[in-house]
């Protein structure tokens, strides 16, 4: 059974949204890192890019395939998670404390329309 | 969907299933990684069920396998295995298989699990002989057992000397009591048997198999498999090998077509593309940029395509990220620098040989 954050927002494709002080630090969820196998290659996108909701935001790659990131939101990234790039099998052990990227928000609005914990499981079963 | 005779076994393990030619298939039981070291270092058992198998009978069995077959099948002896394939009169390839030779008037073929029918219906189309063809897919399964320990912990099962059977032959022995057909083959660059028997038999066989090696040996599923055959440069149909692709632009005539020998569908194509040349190949590349390599991206020169990726990984054994790749010439010369296109990206790639990991077959 793979783990599921309360008080984080969800997307059917399996990202996460959490938001801490006026910023959305997003993820991948535990689902998408067990379903995907062993991570080994993240494609991150750079300070400054704008983010489309639904767009893809990045790609993960594991040993079988790649598969894209969509970001769950609109924004501008602010920060990228670099120590993904050089151990991406960090995205393994733990999904929820390991953000891929910091963006901040162009629409708060949109956050409502995500997914909350319990939405989410249900998609997971 | 069909299932193996271990399905169960399979589900037991926790293992991810998936579709592979129209079977249920192990796809990873633990990881790939940890697999795939496993078969590199101690052993690792496949269930290959799903492989196809058909029978030829009769007195010209020799003939007619040797007529449908690029490799030299006049000259095996009894005992022996042959690595070869089918191809259409095109001289584009039908399927690659394996030929055993148990006499003058009986040999079979073992196909790839997605080609089986196909492979059936084009053999039966050629079939003009006096001998019968008759596929046994149903009837027979199959496990490998793959790694440096394979013989060790094979050999705790049976009576038979197996350091006497040796790289690319096969005997009927005894497994644990049960009658079964091992063959000194793989598909994985180790050392290693291929063990046919009846769905019974092998069903007990893996069990037997999995208890005699204990902690040196384990499941393995298809997604090691591929990681294996991979970094020895070993062809996948689908990939490396098609309808549109002959032996010699996959490079792969030495090891698997003799034109010095007898006719066989689809000779005279290759004998005038060996005599011309191939208009391109199959090489190894290695990324110089950040990125994985997977099947289908399209490598430039200069913006022109002049290639594809047939298969790509990061190798489990050397953590590099590299390929195999069908490149048209002259861009197939080692260390041209070439492009691939990841994701709307270009990426730089250099092209190397394609043995990303060496062999360590017993080869006496």
């Amino acid at each position: 059974m793979s783990k599921i954050v309360e008080g984080l927002f969800y997307t059917n494709t399996h990202e996460w949204v959490k938001v801490e002080d006026g910023f959305a630090f997003i993820g991948i969820t535990d689902y998408a890192q067990e379903s995907l196998g062993e991570i080994v290659f993240i494609e991150l996108p750079e300070e400054d890019d704008s983010l489309e909701k639904g767009e893809e935001l990045g790609a993960i790659e594991s040993v079988k395939a790649a598969s894209d990131i969509l970001s769950p939101i609109t924004g501008t990234v602010v920060e990228i998670n670099e120590s993904l790039e050089d151990e991406p099998e960090l995205l393994n052990t733990d999904a929820f404390t390991n953000w891929i990227v910091k963006v901040e928000l162009s629409d708060e609005s949109e956050l409502e329309k995500l997914l909350n914990a319990e939405q989410y499981k249900e998609i997971c079963e | 969907m069909k299932k193996t005779v271990l399905y169960d076994a399979h589900v037991a393990l926790d293992a991810q299933m998936v579709d592979f030619g129209g079977f249920l298939m192990p796809l990873i039981y633990t990881s790939i990684t940890e697999e795939h070291n496993y078969v590199r270092e101690k052993a690792g058992i496949f269930d290959v069920s799903h492989m196809g198998e058909f029978y030829v009978k009769g007195k010209e069995a020799g003939k007619f396998v040797d007529y449908i077959f690029t490799n030299d099948v006049s000259s095996m002896v009894d005992g022996q295995v042959l690595y070869g394939m089918m191809l259409y009169p095109t001289g584009g390839v039908v399927d690659d298989l394996l030929v055993y030779k148990v006499h003058n008037e009986f040999y079979i073929m073992v196909v790839n699990a997605s080609n089986a029918d196909k492979d059936f219906a084009w053999a039966t189309e050629q079939q003009k002989f006096d001998c019968v063809l008759t596929n046994e897919s149903d009837n027979i399964s199959e496990v490998a057992l793959q790694g440096p320990l394979a013989e060790e912990i094979l050999q705790k099962l049976t009576d038979y000397d197996l350091s006497t059977l040796t790289f690319f032959t096969f005997s009927m022995m005894l497994i644990n009591g049960k009658n079964v057909l091992v063959s000194r083959t793989g598909y994985t660059g180790e050392d290693g048997f291929e063990i046919y028997g009846y769905e019974t038999e092998i069903k007990e066989i893996w069990k037997e198999i999995l208890e005699a090696g204990g902690e040196n040996v384990a499941p393995a599923g298809l997604g090691c498999r591929d990681t294996l055959r991979f970094e020895v440069a070993l062809p996948l149909y689908g990939n490396e090998l098609s309808k549109d692709i002959t032996p010699l632009e996959a490079g792969l005539a030495s090891i698997s077509v003799r034109l010095e020998a007898g006719d066989f569908i689809g000779k005279d194509v290759l004998v005038k593309q060996k005599a011309e040349k191939t208009k391109r190949r199959i090489v190894g590349l290695k990324l110089i940029d950040k990125g994985i390599l997977r099947h289908g991206y399209e490598i430039f020169k200069d913006g022109t395509k002049v290639g594809e990726i047939t298969t790509g990984y990061r190798s489990p054994s050397t953590g590099e990220t590299v390929a195999m790749a069908m490149i048209d010439r002259p861009f197939d010369k080692r260390g041209t620098e070439l492009e691939v296109q990841i994701r709307n990206k270009m990426k730089k790639v250099v092209v190397r040989n394609k043995k990303f990991y060496t062999k360590s077959y017993k080869e006496n």
